[in-house]
């Protein structure tokens, strides 16, 4: 499916140079802080944003935030570089070039942010730039489904995760991940449970925990290039960063340790067995992404040295290879035109560079010496063996990675030297920008696992030290760590992976049918969505009548008895109503307006009514006038003009009034008319009878000129005092402009669409 | 509307209400006026023009799309808040820079981030309703 794609179209172009360029840029800039950190000091910038709620504009560069931003930076510069030449002559491409870099860079704010508010607001920012990706084959209607299904998922898990820092945040009185790291568990805090449940909802449905992992097999939807790149340093392992980020805060309970051994080692075994099961060599390596994944928060459950050791350093080896397998898939998808692992083989003559870069990351992940797999899966064992449940983490583990060996030779092997099926085009080997990044990241797997005492001294020990919220002894990387229980277990490791790659064909029938006797949470959470569409019209149906006099009728009658219940229930002294001291000019103000609803009321002509409506808003600017507030009175003015001209404008359109249907509804309204009429009065009467609280106004007056140089305190409360809410007001504006824009401009078209849908549906 | 006098006194007071909207938007912050006022009364100049000439008209004489107008405002608004930073305030503090002197009193004139906010709001409201107006003109 290498879609789109044009051999000879020119891949060279200013979005996508810029895009990689800046990326490149950016792993340049984070290489510099790499001895600085490895040193034991953290980096840190700060802007206040909004003091006053505490949310700060703050990044914190330690050894897991800097591991995490050179994958994100190094991997996306060559995952953009590759999607250049991929996506040559794709008439979308510069979209794509920004959706891309947008998601890099909001992946690069969640591991760098302090703030659990940013980091909630880059979390979120990640779900949607990756919604984006997913979706980007946006005429497939596969392609839309999977992408709203990661949307929906991973957005309804940040809710949880926004819920859960708010009771940090109100708990811990700060919302900075450093000092709530320094200052320690959380575990004897009276909200531990309620916070550590949101948390983990958040970060197990971004990281596709089973339950949750459906999402992520689905997202193979995106183009290539960003299948590698979600899967390898970015998306996914945005929950993981944040168990490990959080690691210091939540961890070292019984409930952090069960819950995430359980669901982490759950996870690895039933993805690693259904990446077996897969043909289509891309849906292998997604599930063997889910596998990695829940590895990573298996061995988050332990607090021991080795345990976290294990987790980041898979980490960093499983962001390497995945990133080149994929890529590579990718290579080959492009010079083949298939993706059938019962297809693939033999093209190891025809494309050379690529065989052997996929057989590096294939051996770094079935996990061979020297490649740092190896060491990984080495130190995993260890630490599995430090951890509580060790018996279960050392099996699970164990069943893990046979099965990830099998896959790695499927996956890395089978294609390049197996027997060779009906190709549907000729192979050729790819062009350079496709192979230059994952030869790099193949042979950075080899060369980190030959030099581990330079590996964990940069990237994995300030790594552990920041998770573990103290310095790590390091020494945990060796190549030969002596003949013990690990190695013996990467012995057998191999032993079975073996046996099950020789028997994978037999094995894939035999899971294909346990499988289609499984339950199918993809196939339920379709139901589940429908039913909740049904839900919704048939909520619809009832509410919505689609006749405006019933709207009208139901929300006035609410208005009423929200005013009249909270009267009968709280009463409040009395109120006094006084006609005296009124100017004749005052009294001509109330005629008019009453005189503008007498007409409205009377007239059988829609335009006399709006115009009766007009005199009445011009009778209020002018009561504004009168107790002198210009601005205010201006813009009602303004706006009673505009809402008579552009009423008019669309009144001209529509039939004459129905004096029958009219009458039959007049008494109720009527009644309801003057009762909310009269309780309005009645409010307002009862809010002049309390004292008029100054402290407002006095401040106002005060600061306005001195602090804002401004005389016109209304103005000056609109764009300085309270700017973030006039900002979030022009926005509404914005908002609803387009909101009627297209109610107005695509209403027809938009039927029109509908109709070819269902036409698709069937 | 197919009125003589309304087309070529729609002209002339299209002119007057725009320069007016401006006045209105600059005088905001020491006299009944600002952003949003002086948005209506140059949506209003430009309704009028479409109600005397034609919404293709009106939108020729915009030479912008009105949605993209707003949008634009949007960002100059959102632009004037992110300048706080540099100078390393919060978020949408009021930034000034005094001309010819060192305070309100000696300076000249200012050039703050306030007024920019508020021309922010001014093209937002612009746009905003115009694109109503609009849409609402053409949609027989």
């Amino acid at each position: 499916m290498a879609e789109h794609s044009d051999a000879n179209a020119p891949w060279v172009n200013l979005a996508g140079m810029a895009t990689v360029a800046l990326t490149a840029a950016l792993f340049a800039f984070f290489l510099q802080y790499l001895p600085v950190v490895a040193a034991g000091s953290p980096v840190q910038w700060s802007w206040n944003w909004i003091p006053s709620l505490q949310i700060n504009l703050s990044f914190w560069l330690d050894g897991l935030s800097l591991m995490f931003a050179l994958l994100i930076t190094g991997i996306g510069a060559f995952v953009m570089l590759y999607a250049a030449r991929y996506l040559a002559g794709h008439p979308q491409y510069n979209r794509f070039a920004l959706y891309l870099f947008s998601f890099m860079l909001s992946m690069l704010g969640l591991v760098l942010a302090d703030n659990l508010i940013a980091i909630f607001v880059f979390w979120e920012l990640t779900t949607f730039t990756s919604y984006l990706l997913i979706g980007f084959s946006h005429t497939d209607p596969k392609s839309r489904r999977n992408a709203l299904q990661a949307l929906l998922l991973t957005a309804a898990g940040g809710l949880a995760l926004l819920a859960g820092f708010i009771l940090i945040g109100v708990t811990q009185g700060t919302f900075e991940m450093s000092e709530l790291n320094a200052a320690g568990s959380m575990a004897e805090q009276p909200y531990y449970l309620g916070i550590l449940i949101l948390v983990l909802l958040g970060a197990f449905t971004k990281s596709a925990q089973v339950p949750f992992h459906f999402w992520l097999p689905n997202a193979m939807a995106a183009p290539t290039p960003v299948s590698a790149y979600l899967h390898s340093a970015t998306m996914v392992k945005g929950g993981v960063y944040l168990l490990a980020r959080m690691h210091p805060s939540l961890s070292g309970t019984d409930v952090w340790v069960w819950v995430l051994t359980i669901f982490g080692a759950v996870t690895a075994v039933f993805a690693s067995f259904m990446a077996l099961r897969q043909i289509d060599l891309k849906q292998t390596l997604a599930y063997t992404t889910l596998m990695a994944l829940g590895t990573l928060v298996m061995f988050l459950a332990g607090s021991t040295g080795y345990a976290i050791t294990a987790a980041m350093t898979f980490l960093i080896v499983h962001s390497l290879y995945k990133a080149c397998l994929f890529l590579t898939i990718g290579v080959i998808d492009h010079a083949t035109g298939t993706r059938d692992a019962d297809v693939l083989g033999g093209l190891a003559r025809a494309m050379p560079i690529t065989a052997m870069m996929a057989l590096l990351a294939g051996l770094a992940m079935a996990g061979i010496p020297p490649f740092l797999g190896f060491i990984a899966k080495e130190v995993a064992y260890a630490g599995g063996l430090s951890m509580a449940l060790t018996v279960f983490v050392v099996l699970m583990s164990l069943a893990a990675f046979a099965l990830m060996f099998a896959v790695a030779a499927i996956v890395a092997y089978r294609p390049f030297f197996g027997p060779q099926g009906a190709l549907p085009r000729k192979p050729h080997e790819g062009p350079w920008p496709m192979l230059i990044g994952p030869a790099t990241l193949a042979v950075l797997g080899l060369l980190a696992g030959l030099m581990p005492g330079v590996t964990a001294y940069y990237l994995v020990e300030p790594a552990v030290a920041a998770v573990m919220s103290a310095p790590d002894t390091g020494g945990r990387l060796k190549l030969w760590a002596g003949f013990n229980l690990p190695l013996v277990l990467s012995l057998a490791t191999f032993a079975l992976g073996f046996v099950l790659y020789w028997f994978h064909q037999d094995l894939r029938a035999l899971l294909a049918r346990i499988e289609a006797r499984g339950p199918n949470l993809d196939a339920g959470w379709d139901r589940m969505l429908e039913r909740f569409m049904d839900f919704a019209k048939l909520q619809t149906r009832v509410i919505q009548t689609g006749v405006m006099h019933q709207y009208l009728f139901a929300t006035f009658t609410v208005l009423a008895l929200a005013i009249v219940v909270p009267m009968v229930l709280r009463p409040v002294g009395g109120m006094t109503l006084t006609f005296a001291g009124l100017s004749f000019l005052e009294w001509g103000i109330g005629f008019l307006i009453c005189a503008g609803t007498v007409l409205v009321l009377l007239t059988s002509s829609r335009i006399v009514a709006l115009t009766g409506l007009g005199v009445v808003g011009i009778g209020v600017a002018l009561i504004f006038i009168v107790y002198s507030a210009p601005d205010v009175a201006i813009t009602q003015l303004l706006v009673e003009l505009l809402v008579v001209v552009l009423l008019a404008v669309a009144l001209l359109k529509m039939p004459h009034l129905d004096p029958d249907n009219r009458q039959v509804h007049r008494p109720m309204d009527a009644i309801l008319a003057l009762v909310v009429g009269g309780l309005t009065a009645a409010v307002l009467l009862l809010v002049v009878e309390t004292p008029f609280d100054r402290r407002l106004t006095d401040f106002f007056e005060g600061a306005s000129w001195m602090e804002a140089f401004g005389r016109n305190i209304v103005n000056v409360i609109l764009v300085d005092f309270r700017t973030l809410d006039t900002f979030g007001e022009i926005a509404v504006v914005i908002i609803a402009a387009l909101g009627a824009f297209a109610l107005l401009k695509g209403g027809l078209k938009r039927g029109a669409e509908g109709e070819a849908e269902k036409e698709d549906s069937k | 509307m197919n009125s003589i006098i309304f087309t070529a006194g729609a002209r002339i007071l299209v002119a007057l209400l725009l320069v007016f909207s401006l006045f209105m938007l600059l005088r905001g912050h020491h006299l009944p006026g600002g952003g949003f006022i002086g948005g209506l009364i140059g949506a209003i100049a430009f309704i009028v023009y479409a109600l005397a000439c034609g919404s293709a008209e009106a939108r020729t004489a915009l030479r912008v799309s009105p949605e993209g107008l707003a949008m634009v405002g949007l960002g100059v608004a959102l632009l004037a808040g992110l300048v706080s930073f540099v100078f390393g305030d919060p978020f949408f503090t009021g930034q000034w820079y005094w001309v010819g002197g060192d305070s309100y009193e000696t300076a000249a004139f200012s050039i703050n981030s306030v007024l920019v906010f508020d021309i922010g709001v001014y093209l937002v409201v612009l746009g905003g309703i115009l694109s109503i107006a609009f849409a609402f003109e053409e949609e027989t």
